[in-house]
């Protein structure tokens, strides 16, 4: 049986879904549009790869090529990869993790939704009328000067995106902050809610940076000020070392929540705590510190001195070892754990094999020498994408799977979301790892037409395309169905120790019936079988 | 074979195995280089991969649930988490110091290399030669004779980019770039514009000649428009009346441009500075920016006057004044002989405009 009374049901009607001050039902907000959003640019995506198929561009015009590509890229990173897991699977635990009833400003983040909407309008609407041809980059002066698309309404998309992220994440620095239950200190805090935190400092950082220049963008654009335009004394660079500020670290604001799941569901499905507590929670922060500091390795190329590529690439070396640091934690956990293989574990053992390869292929990137034959490449292409969706889309999935039965209180069925696990892990593999191959051989990005010879990778790149557009569109099928003829999950599915596996699933609107009180360690599986067998109380 | 499955297929099929490469030629002097730390960066990947793969996979076999029901609660390991901090630290600090070396090999041109200079722009290549031969897509080069690019766009940004050389080097607007590669084997090579720069970014493609010494100068000979970059740039030196301040005479209101190249001179504000192509590209159009000492701030820009061709004809011109003679004979050609504007590429169609000048 379903609780009688959760933050599901305890209002009815349209108006106590869009007037809801509630994070749970913001994060449910949130998830429709983003898996919205998502499929709009995996239709691009398909579309893409599609054109590729062939040396020529026949299926799609060069033009439109650009646009589809540029649409890609801005869905995907400012709709999708960067709201993804923090203001839909955060949003909904952040708050339960620490103890908390609500986050710190219900309204702000109800208001972060409403311009997630409002940009995400913005972007259907500059589809709509005519597209724009940019890239998600916005080069300058190709952005300010030379194209007649609507690069002025989709920066503007952008930057209202920007605050929704910002309100975001300072809410969330706020709540951890502020609203921890008693004796949940900081060390007690599940590694989700530290990845959140360095990913939450990083959004209210580096987001602003983003909004400058885009606004210098549009300046330029509409009233000439020529911040970027060498006649006028401007420097064309600039752009790029702005853009990259925030650019670099908002690809830290897309992976560290989803490492924050990786750590949850690695240590649930072994029964065993994170092995190295401290060591991950604190590689979160040094990613997050570090981030901050490597982004002109977009711009060994470009003219910049060659001793600050020097510096910047020491840096980025250095940013590796944090990452490395988690992943071996991780497959340490493992050991002497009892291991079982659910859909969310799976998720997270092709999240460790993806990421550590898309993580390795960054070290090609960041040593300068190797850098120069192969940015700009179709190997930037796949490092990017291993990172991002072998890793963050890994570990999204991972996270729907492990939280579905506490956000409706019903089981996924679990075999066919192990295959829809494993095509999604050979269909990944089979799309980009060709487009390595695609990059050492020097296929240059973005180009819609290619030399013939390259044309049996891409080939094998829009077929494993294919095989990953099934694996996406099973989870929401059976998720869907799962949502009537689910089965009854349960308070604590999967045997876990967080605070939000001890309350009832779906939740109350107020989280718990009092306030827990945190008397022992994040991943206590210990405390969990003593609490079990009412030696001690529950929290 | 080919009865049995379609014939699409089979043509697919055969096109795969006669056109298939993992690889890229090795076609310079430093591509061996490069290609080294390549393949070590690889093998560390392997290695580093090799290891997680083998702990997962042993972990998941030796301690899945139904062989070990109870798990085992372990806090951590300082000297484990050291040695997976320390390990992946050095490796990197390797990769770190060999790509360095390898940077700096291919950004800092020897001082003997030819120069070849490249104008980018939505959607070509123009090469200029110094010899005067101008070539569209298309770059011919001696082989084992390091060549560098002086690179420059009129517009975007693009990047230029030759995968069997492993060079790659972004073209800006408004600043030169410089790339340097010594080919060692003929043949013809992709040449790429890999910076995303507007419609036609993909057709921003052209080839690599790289030639015998031999053939090259045969090349060299039968290509030419017949005026060299410093030639034109003489031509244009006078038309823009250049010469009527930097003539090297008592009351020249500019500073005497022979043998200024190379140079080390002393601004207004006391910095001394070098003269290179980039100070002289952007004195001519920005004079006030880089003020000599001794001089009034009189002289005009010729912002929008010029384009980026002229600029490097006049950058090539002012490179070979050595010596007061050829200034003075420039300034005695221009006064006995009006203007003559050859049929060389960068020239412009209207009669009265010499080649390089922008119309206005």
């Amino acid at each position: 049986m379903l609780p009688k009374v959760s933050y599901l049901n305890k209002e009815y009607g349209l108006k106590s879904w869009l007037l809801t001050g509630d994070h749970k039902r913001i994060a449910v907000l949130y998830m429709i549009s983003i898996t919205f959003f998502f499929f709009i640019g995996g239709a691009m995506a398909a579309l893409i790869r599609l054109e590729l198929l062939t040396p020529t561009s026949d299926l799609l015009a060069a033009d439109t090529y650009n646009k589809v590509f540029t649409a890609h890229g801005l869905i995907m990173v400012f709709l999708f990869l960067v709201p993804s897991v923090p203001a839909t699977i955060g949003n909904f635990l952040i708050p339960i993790m620490v103890g908390a009833k609500d986050l710190a400003f219900p309204k702000i983040n109800l208001l972060s939704w409403y311009l997630y909407v409002a940009a995400g309008i913005m972007m259907i609407c500059v589809l709509i009328f005519g597209g724009v041809d940019t890239g998600w980059t916005f080069t300058t002066p190709l952005s300010t000067h030379y194209l007649n698309t609507n690069v002025v309404s989709a920066g503007l998309a952008v930057f209202v995106a920007g605050f929704s992220s910002i309100f975001t994440g300072l809410n969330f620095i706020v709540t951890i902050h502020r609203m921890r239950a008693p004796g949940m200190t900081w060390f007690r805090l599940p590694l989700f809610v530290w990845s959140h935190y360095a990913a939450s400092i990083l959004m209210v950082l580096g987001t602003p940076v983003l909004a400058i220049t885009l606004v210098l963008v549009v300046l330029e654009r509409t009233i000439g000020i020529g911040v970027f335009d060498p006649s006028k004394g401007g420097d064309p660079l600039l752009f790029q070392h702005l853009f990259w500020f925030y650019s670099h670290p908002a690809v830290y604001i897309m992976i560290l929540p989803g490492m924050g799941v990786i750590s949850e569901v690695i240590s649930t499905f072994s029964r065993k705590r994170v092995f190295g507590y401290t060591a991950v929670a604190f590689s979160s922060v040094a990613i997050a510190v570090f981030g901050f500091f490597v982004w002109a390795h977009h711009m060994f190329i470009m003219g910049i001195s060659n001793y600050s590529a020097l510096v910047f690439s020491l840096l980025t070396m250095l940013v590796a070892v944090p990452s490395a640091i988690k992943i071996y934690n991780w497959a340490f956990t493992l050991y002497k754990g009892s291991i079982t293989f659910e859909t969310p574990m799976l998720y997270a053992f092709g999240f460790m094999g993806l990421f550590t390869i898309g993580g390795l292929t960054g070290v090609f990137l960041g040593a300068t020498g190797t850098d120069i034959h192969l940015t700009e490449t179709y190997f930037v292409v796949a490092h990017f994408h291993f990172v991002m969706v072998g890793g963050m889309l890994m570990s999204f999935l991972a996270g729907i799977h492990f939280w579905w039965p506490k956000w409706t209180g019903r089981m996924y069925p679990e075999k066919i979301s192990q295959l829809a696990a494993l095509t999604t892990f050979i269909g990944f593999n089979l799309t980009f790892f060709p487009q390595f191959i695609l990059g050492t051989l020097g296929m240059p990005r973005r180009y819609a037409a290619y030399p013939p010879e390259f044309q049996v990778l891409n080939v094998f790149s829009t077929a494993g395309a294919t095989v990953l557009g099934i694996g996406y569109m099973l989870p929401i099928l059976y998720l869907t169905w799962s949502l009537k003829y689910g089965e009854i999950a349960g308070d604590n599915p999967w045997q876990a120790t967080g605070l939000e596996w001890q309350t009832q699933s779906p939740p109350l609107t107020e989280n718990f019936v009092e306030i827990p009180i945190m008397d022992h360690e994040a991943y206590d599986y210990e405390w969990l079988e003593r609490m079990q067998r009412k030696e001690v109380a529950s929290v | 074979m080919q009865h049995f499955i379609s014939p699409v297929l089979w043509q697919f099929l055969i096109k795969w195995l006669t056109n298939f490469a993992i690889f890229p030629p090795e076609a310079s002097s430093i591509a061996p280089y490069a290609d080294a730390l390549y393949f070590f960066l690889i093998f560390i990947s392997a290695i580093g991969l090799g290891a997680v793969a083998l702990l997962v996979i042993t972990f998941s076999v030796r301690y899945r649930q139904s062989r070990n029901p109870v798990a085992t609660q372990i806090e951590g390991s300082t000297l484990l988490e050291a040695t997976w901090t320390i390990i992946p630290l050095i490796l990197f600090m390797i990769c770190f110091v060999w790509g360095a070396l390898l940077y700096f090999r291919i950004y800092s041109p020897p001082p003997n290399a030819m120069n070849i200079y490249v104008v980018g722009k939505q959607w070509m290549w123009k090469i200029e030669h110094p010899g005067g031969q101008h070539e569209i897509n298309a770059l011919h080069i001696p082989i084992d004779r390091p060549i560098q690019l002086t690179l420059i766009s009129q517009d975007v940004f693009h990047s230029f980019s030759v995968p069997a050389f492993r060079v790659k080097r972004e073209v800006i607007p408004g600043r030169y770039n410089t790339v340097w590669f010594e080919a060692t084997k003929p043949g013809v090579y992709h040449l790429f514009c890999t910076q995303y720069c507007g419609t036609l970014h993909s057709q921003m493609i052209g080839w690599v000649y790289a030639m015998k010494p031999e053939d090259y100068e045969a090349w060299a000979a039968g290509s030419t428009s017949g005026h060299s970059l410093a030639q034109s740039g003489e031509r244009l030196f006078a038309a823009l009346g250049c010469n009527s301040c930097h003539n090297d005479t008592p009351n020249a209101h500019g500073p005497n441009l022979a043998r200024v190249f190379g140079s080390r001179v002393q601004l207004q504000n006391g910095q001394f500075v070098t003269v290179d192509d980039a100070f002289l590209r952007d004195t001519i159009l920005n004079p006030t920016l880089h003020q000599i000492a001794g001089y009034a701030p009189i002289m005009p820009t010729y912002q929008g006057q010029v384009t980026e061709d002229g600029l490097i004809d006049l950058v090539e011109y002012i490179k070979q004044l050595d010596s007061d003679y050829r200034i003075e004979q420039t300034i005695d050609n221009s006064a006995s002989q009006p203007v003559q504007t050859g049929a060389t590429p960068t020239g412009t169609s209207a009669p009265a405009l010499p080649p390089g000048t922008v119309k206005q």
